[in-house]
């Protein structure tokens, strides 16, 4: 008798215990929940994989060089565990289809989202125009920029330029001018590398080492920027980036070996961004747009919070009515549900388990498993009582009686389950993790920790006086 | 044993709900969601709702006219659309943008034709799956109770009480126009689920009830058996229901918005997988093995 006391007060105690490290680390956010994008929000995005062009044995390295490129272009812009995948999905008898599934945790603003992944970087070299070209080219620059103005123009401290303003597009483009199209581009890019200057005198006078860009160029890259360097000596080049230009350092002497620097008064955190742009490259396969899935912030928030509401209210009803109509065993079951819910909860963080809203639901049925295990076996205890049986006798046969439906009934739904996880979308996987989780986990705490709970209360021979089994009997039967 | 008495009664009557939910749905047809026909869903709130017919002028002169545009949350509005490109989405979410209201995306959901067809094989394979399974299981698990009635007449009764549970609240469903999403879909997975374990509680009771008639020899008619089995569990039947119900009920009325569709269509399931675990499964079974006494 007391060893079952003992067994019983060990899962209070782990109930207790889980329940505070669940709330702890909830409270303290050193190990939260992970929320799916449709709570947390963020962006889900399918792309399909143009794969027409590549051999079959092929295809999946492609596939995983795509996924690399992808990766690393959405980690230089420091999104949080981004998540990126390719999938085969079957067609049925259009054959198959590659995908890759880019999910984006907290990028709610699908115009960003798509902006990252597509994004490449175009890195080009540009030489001088001829110098007649140039002067008249800057000729009309600097008559663009003149601009009369008067006293008039001013109004409120404000300066107002009347007419159409300054046509800046136009200077943009004439300043494009001045240069010349080459054939090196970054496609030859070996790899970029984040360096610093020396630390030296700066503006102001203060000490501060200045991020650069070292580009390395692989052969034929080399070649031609030897070429250039030595075509161009005492002119400049211009490195231009997605069509505007970072800077137009002058060439003093021919320069072998592939080695380039470009340095444009970056900030640590733009040079670093750029660095990780230039080094992921080209996409390998083209890709294009078929899926996109975005969930605002607040919407995934409200869904948290009315689920969490909903969830209380539902136990706090569910286990007024078990107390209500069963008593003392329906009060353990309500003691057994608590514990069945802190395991759940831990193990959503332990494993850990990526909740959705469809998650949520499949835990919510768990919920109604569990209880339903302990009602079999409270209406199995009620008919032994009823039998004659001591009260001892009862709650032991009760157990055995039931144990049989329990174990059908649940292996059945595990089956459904399983076949629910393996065929499934990631959605109804999801649903099915979590309820099959709960089918297993409830079998214990609606059967073991319930059975020592109540053999731990129950007196072991003698018989029982009218309290007591007031107490054991339910409902309306005497 | 009123409910075997009337068995025919009853079976007639779930036959006919039946019948009935897949007349609607034939006539009707089922009303699925972008996420199976393909589509896009825009979702947005104003920090004041602006009124619907500014909407759809300013939908109409960027090129959007007819759009279904919903009134959504309190100040929010939702647009279904056919898929659309990048380009056409931004031009929808600045026509969405009317006046000086301040806007925000809640929720963009653009879904290409291919993926909602795999989503749509996907659900029909899982129930497929889940179907079989359940009728090995069952046949399995009623194998020593083989007289009067075969191990897999249990199966296949336990399915058409499973089809019977999912058949009806689609049928439903579909008459007060419920647009089928994934969440729906997850909905009449988990009453698979559910249904399942309702009916075989009361097998279990029957396969139990059999055995101990066998031991002592008692010659009872196979329909008293199952009408025995069908009172005994009848306040658990009940009971499990009523608990799940009143946390359906909690999650429909304070759950996210999200959801409510999700536990409209569980409840919805409970009720009849109740019904059909107490009213049609046991009956069928006495219908299919006959009046024979073992």
């Amino acid at each position: 008798m007391w060893k079952t006391r003992i067994v019983a007060l060990l899962f209070v105690a782990l109930g207790v215990l889980l329940g505070w490290y669940v709330f702890h680390s909830e409270k303290t956010e050193s190990n939260p929940f992970h929320l799916g994008l449709d709570l947390s929000g963020g962006s889900y995005l399918v792309y399909k994989a143009d794969v027409s062009a590549i051999s079959e044995g092929e295809v999946r390295d492609s596939m995983d060089a795509l996924r690399d490129v992808i990766e690393r272009r959405i980690n230089a812009f420091g999104v949080a565990e981004p998540n990126v995948n390719t999938e085969t999905h079957s067609l049925g008898i259009d054959g198959t289809e590659e995908r890759l599934i880019v999910e984006l945790p907290g990028v709610t603003d699908l115009d960003e989202a798509v902006r990252m992944i597509g994004q490449t970087p175009l890195l080009e070299f540009k030489v001088e125009a001829p110098s007649a070209d140039r002067e008249a080219i800057q000729a009309q620059i600097d008559d663009l920029l003149s601009v009369q103005v008067s006293k008039a123009d001013i109004q409120d401290g404000t300066l107002t330029i009347g007419g159409d303003g300054i046509d800046f597009a136009k200077i943009q483009e004439l300043q494009n001018e001045l240069y010349l199209n080459t054939d090196l581009t970054g496609k030859y890019l070996d790899k970029a590398q984040l360096q610093f200057t020396q630390a030296g005198i700066k503006n102001g006078g203060g000490l501060q080492a200045e991020p650069i860009i070292a580009l390395s160029f692989d052969r034929e890259g080399s070649e031609l920027f030897e070429s250039l360097t030595r075509e161009n000596v005492g002119k400049t080049i211009a490195i231009y980036l997605d069509g505007s230009i970072i800077s137009a350092p002058v060439v003093n002497d021919v320069i072998s070996g592939g080695q380039a620097v470009i340095s444009g008064n970056f900030t640590i955190d733009e040079a670093k961004t750029l660095v990780g742009r230039l080094n992921s490259g080209a996409l390998p396969i083209p890709i294009e747009l078929i899926s996109t899935n975005t969930v605002g912030p607040t919407l995934g928030q409200d869904a948290v919070n009315a689920g969490v509401y909903a969830g209380i209210v539902g136990l706090i009803l569910v286990s007024v009515i078990l107390i209500l109509w069963y008593r003392l065993p329906g009060l353990i079951a309500v003691v057994a549900l608590g514990i069945y819910t802190a395991i759940m909860l831990w193990m959503f963080k332990f494993i850990p388990v990526t909740l959705t809203s469809a998650g949520i639901t499949g835990f919510i049925i768990s919920i109604g498993i569990a209880v339903d295990a302990n009602i079999l076996i409270f209406e199995r205890m009620k008919e032994e009582l009823k039998a004659g049986n001591t009260l001892y006798n009862a709650v032991k046969v009760g157990f055995t009686r039931a144990w049989a439906s329990i174990r059908d009934a649940n292996i059945s739904s595990i089956i459904s389950a399983i076949f629910l996880f393996w065929f499934g979308t990631a959605l109804i996987k999801g649903f099915a993790l979590v309820f099959g989780l709960g089918i297993i986990v409830s079998m214990f705490t609606a059967i073991t920790v319930t059975r020592f709970f109540l053999l731990s209360l129950t007196k072991r021979e003698g018989t029982s006086g009218a309290i007591t089994r007031f107490l054991y009997q339910n409902g309306f039967n005497k | 044993m009123f409910i075997i008495k009337y068995r025919k009664f009853f079976i007639g009557f779930s036959a006919l709900l039946v019948l009935a939910s897949i007349i609607v749905v034939s006539v009707r047809g089922l009303d699925y969601g972008i996420e199976f026909t393909g589509g896009s869903v825009l979702e947005v709130s104003y920090d004041e709702r602006p009124d619907i017919d500014l909407v759809h002028t300013s939908l109409a002169e960027a090129g959007f006219p007819d759009m279904l545009v919903q009134p959504f949350g309190d100040n929010g509005y939702v647009v279904k659309t056919q898929s659309l490109s990048e380009e056409q989405r931004q031009q929808l979410v600045s026509a969405m943008s009317v006046g000086d209201r301040e806007l925000s995306i809640e929720r963009f959901n653009s879904i290409g034709p291919s993926v909602g067809r795999e989503l749509r094989t996907k659900s029909l394979y899982a129930l497929i799956a889940v179907s079989l399974g359940i009728i090995f299981f069952v046949a399995y698990a009623f194998r020593h109770v083989a007289k009067p009635v075969s191990s897999w007449r249990y199966g296949i009764v336990a399915v058409i009480a499973l089809l019977h549970d999912i058949i009806i609240p689609v049928g439903i469903l579909t008459l007060i126009g419920t647009e089928i999403d994934t969440l729906y879909v997850v909905g009449l997975l988990s009453i698979l689920g559910l249904s399942v374990n309702d009916t075989i509680v009361v097998f279990d009771r029957i396969r139990e009830n059999l055995s101990t008639n066998q031991e002592k020899k008692i010659a009872e008619a196979f329909p008293t058996t199952v009408g025995m089995a069908i009172n005994q569990t009848m306040t658990r039947s009940i009971f499990t229901s009523l608990t799940l119900i009143v946390v359906l009920v909690a999650l429909y009325v304070a759950g996210p918005v999200a959801t409510q569709t999700l536990s409209l269509v569980l409840l919805l399931g409970m009720i009849v997988g109740t019904y059909s675990s107490i009213f049609l499964a046991s009956p069928l079974l006495t219908l299919l093995g006959g009046n024979k006494t073992k």
